[in-house]
């Protein structure tokens, strides 16, 4: 069997992930608009929330990623600090536009639910600053690799950046369990039968969420492409300067 | 086909209306970017085995 880290060459990496990426599309494209449709058009109004409940099957999903994206990053950069591994580092990188969309996704929707549900758009609630706080660390690193020229510097002083942006990332996630004074309810879904939403809600929000992920992978397999290739120009027009 | 609403239309439409666009936008900024960085990179190939 082939070991994981044959992956780290970016020939075998782009070949690899070139095959699998229109079944990746295909499996998003479906979960995606069917999980959105499904949970729009065909689940009923809550009896308290009315038809806002429908801002849930966006709204879940995005902050679900949100947090989980940083983490993938957090494990390339780790990846990349350790091995020094390119692909890894170029992945983290392109996985970070994708988290800060899905950041501000999760902050609008979460916004335009709140307004009509707890009457305010916004409140310095322990989730919701952790998570404006994880959507700067998302710019801060986006500018750090734009900002430094050198490949490797960048990667190594953006990895610094994620493990730091990490205790927000953590935090987003369980700050409503560490202070339970704020606006924001517990985690909506749970694996807890007592605990989770009616199963009219959960079956469409879990096509939603598998939608987001496969959404996701499809993204990073493009754009690390896309980064491995940038890369290699860089490289080449480099020694054609030198040349 | 369009369900009822009720008077949360304006907040839920919104919601995917501003959901939407911004995840389209990350979709097409991703696939305009991997087009141009792989012709750009075809071309440089291309002029350096020219040179060679």
């Amino acid at each position: 069997m082939a070991s994981f880290w044959e992956y780290a060459n970016p020939l075998k990496f782009m070949r690899t992930t070139e095959r699998i990426f229109p079944f990746v599309t295909w499996a998003a494209v479906v979960c995606f608009l069917g999980g959105l449709i499904w949970g729009f058009f065909f689940t009923p109004d809550d009896y308290r929330q009315g038809s806002t409940v429908k801002i849930f099957y966006i709204h879940v999903p995005s902050a679900m990623m949100a947090i989980n994206i940083w983490v993938m990053m957090l494990v390339t950069s780790l990846v990349w600090i350790v091995r020094r591994h390119h692909v890894s580092a170029l992945a983290a990188r392109a996985a970070a536009p994708v988290g800060a969309v899905m950041t501000l996704v999760a902050l609008f929707t979460g916004a335009i639910w709140g307004q009509p549900m707890w009457g305010t758009w916004w409140a310095w609630d322990p989730r919701l600053t952790s998570f404006l706080i994880l959507f700067l660390f998302y710019l801060g690193y986006m500018a750090l690799w734009a900002a430094i020229d050198d490949d490797d510097t960048a990667a190594d002083l953006t990895s610094v950046l994620c493990l730091v942006g990490s205790v927000f990332a953590l935090l987003s996630r369980y700050a409503v369990n560490f202070w339970n004074q704020g606006l924001h309810q517990a985690a909506s879904l749970s694996l807890d039968k007592e605990e989770n939403v009616a199963d009219v809600f959960w079956y469409p929000a879990l096509v939603c969420i598998a939608g987001f992920v496969l959404l996701f992978v499809a993204l990073v397999i493009i754009r690390t492409n896309t980064e491995i290739r940038a890369r290699r120009m860089r490289a080449l027009l480099a020694r054609e300067r030198q040349a | 086909m369009m369900p009822d609403l009720g008077k949360y239309a304006a907040e839920v439409l919104s919601a995917y209306a501003v959901s939407l666009t911004l995840i389209f936008g990350i979709i097409w900024l991703s696939l305009a970017r991997a087009r141009r960085v792989k012709a750009e990179l075809a071309e440089v190939e291309a002029r350096r085995q020219k040179d060679a």
